[in-house]
């Protein structure tokens, strides 16, 4: 059963061996080009199934990793049950909202702590579970990297979302992620890269503060 | 008896880069002059002073153009806007010199219009669309944003040089002639073969400045110009229209409006209608007079803002080089007006 037409990829729900799997599947996309088609599938599920495997290997909450189709660039994953903290996070109080945001900063540090760039921070590719667990999924554009350039975009993207999506409350939503973050990685290391985040935006066009 | 509402006529002017132009737009919704003189740089791309006093040589000329296309008469001119940023300083200045010494002389009020929300405007304008979700290329510019609360939000964007300037720049290095965009397009028709280049994504930003570099890296390791072009083109837009996917899927909007320069292009084009269609959004692209820069846009959007008092005074009316799409109220959108 198709659950979501995602940018690059089709979820399905499914039932495999008496379990409840996700099967990924990148769908060839009509507008590319057949050959850059092909190998920007290919990477990203080979890229993608590893890095969720890393992840959890660095104690990071990620579906399990079932079986990779290559032939049909699938991933078959384990289903994880819960909300995305795109559609709750407006809606928490203030302090939960905070609290979840601490939570997920400290999951980014640690992710990054083990050379993990998720790639696309947002708050769509986190899933709250009943028993308040943070799963963080599609890692379809990371990359291992301990790069502070790298961590810095990704928490820049992180705030990104927070401004686009959850605009009313992008300073305490991305404070507590960054202090969640510091606690994680330690504050010499985080520093750095938070300077990079304000270079990084700097270089962005049109910033006022340059 | 009914008493007629008086039409307001709008002359808008835009001069953020290397087009000076005049538009006339009425209340009624009507486009009535678009006028515009392009600066041509002898070599190398635009030089800011250089443009801009080009600019000051060709601004009188374009006013009349701009009065004589719409039939109107400068005493009929009820409000004057002028694109207040973002964009180059020389360019902005002269263009907002020109705009107060007409608010000034014609004893009307003065209208600073932000660049980018006027390219997405004029394509609601003349494209009927009410709510999209926009892709906003140009040379200068790169960005995928939708209304949201009273602003343009922006959901994606470069990381560093727009699409434009990265077609522009390879065109450049390539000895191509003037405009890059058109060429790089022609001659892509006749590439076969596809050049690995880098493909940069990062949530939905982007990056075409490595793009650039190893496009014309491979200028110097023979292959042949039409492949170039064509690779060059099929990864760039790929990467657009895969953010613009993701935008889509994320914010749910019905429609997808492709503006500015690059929107000409036919191959972009295709690809977004391909994903519109995928979306069951509906698919609505600029006409290419309004696509690159032009005064009809500013007069247009200069307009909707006077009608909800957007009004400057001229001892305000600094230009704002480096004025944010998504830090510009746009408080028309809700009130359903046009």
């Amino acid at each position: 059963m198709l659950i979501k037409k995602g940018a690059e990829a089709n979820l399905f729900l499914e039932d495999w061996h008496d379990r409840k799997v996700i099967l990924k599947r990148r769908l060839s996309k009509g507008y590319r080009n057949p050959q850059l088609d092909i190998n920007i599938r290919r990477f990203r599920t080979i890229h993608e199934s590893q890095l969720l495997h890393d992840a959890k290997l660095a104690g990071v909450s990620t579906p399990t990793i079932f079986m990779i189709d290559l032939a049909e660039t699938t991933i078959i994953m384990q289903f994880i049950d819960g909300v995305q903290v795109k559609q709750i996070l407006n809606n928490l109080p203030r302090e939960d909202r905070i609290l979840l945001c601490q939570n997920i900063g400290k999951t980014i540090g640690r992710l990054h702590k083990y050379g993990i760039i998720h790639g696309d921070l947002t708050t769509s590719n986190m899933v709250l579970t009943p028993n308040k667990k943070v799963y963080f999924i599609d890692f379809g554009l990371g990359e291992h990297s301990n790069a502070v350039e790298a961590r810095g975009v990704d928490l820049h993207l992180m705030r990104r979302a927070f401004q686009s999506t959850h605009y009313k409350y992008v300073k305490e939503c991305f404070e507590a992620v960054t202090r969640g973050y510091s606690k994680e990685i330690g504050e010499r290391e985080a520093e750095e890269v938070f300077k990079r985040i304000r270079e990084i935006e700097r270089r962005g066009r049109y910033i006022a503060e340059r | 008896m009914r008493i007629k509402k008086p039409i307001t006529y709008c002359l808008g002017v835009e001069s953020t880069a290397h087009e000076f132009s005049c538009g006339i737009a009425s209340s009624t919704g009507e486009i009535l002059a678009n006028v515009g003189r392009t600066y041509l740089p002898k070599e190398g791309g635009i030089h800011p002073r250089e443009a801009s006093q080009f600019f000051s040589t060709v601004a009188g000329n374009v006013l009349n153009g701009a009065f004589k296309e719409a039939k109107v008469k400068p005493s009929h001119i009820g409000v004057v806007a002028f694109s207040q940023g973002p964009g180059l300083g020389p360019c902005l200045r002269t263009g907002a010199t020109m705009a107060r010494a007409l608010a000034i002389h014609l004893e009307v009020p003065l209208v600073g219009v932000n660049h980018c929300v006027a390219h997405i405007e004029i394509g609601k304008h003349v494209t009927g669309v009410k709510d999209p979700l926009t892709l906003y290329v140009s040379g200068g510019n790169t960005i995928v944003a939708a209304y949201e609360a009273g602003k343009y939000r922006v959901f994606g964007e470069t990381l560093d040089i727009a699409v434009g300037n990265c077609l522009d720049v390879f065109a450049r290095a390539a000895n191509l002639p003037y405009p890059g965009g058109p060429i790089v397009e022609k001659l892509a028709k006749k590439g076969r073969n596809l050049i690995q280049l880098p493909y940069i994504v990062k949530g939905m930003d982007l990056s075409f400045s490595g793009l650039l570099t190893a496009a014309i890296r491979s200028l110097n390791e023979g292959y042949k110009i039409e492949d170039i072009c064509f690779s060059i083109q099929e990864y760039a837009f790929s990467m657009l229209t895969e953010v613009t996917e993701r935008a889509l899927a994320h914010t749910e909007k019905k429609e997808v409006l492709l503006t500015g320069g690059v929107a000409a292009n036919k191959r972009l084009q295709e690809m977004l209608k391909s994903i519109a269609d995928e979306h069951n959004a509906e698919f609505f692209v600029v006409p290419a007079k309004y696509a690159g820069d032009n005064g009809a846009m500013i007069a247009w959007t200069g307009l909707l803002a006077f009608r909800h008092s957007r009004t400057l005074p001229v001892e305000k009316s600094f230009v704002r080089q480096r004025w944010r799409l998504d830090a510009t109220s746009v408080p028309w959108v809700e009130g359903g007006l046009t």
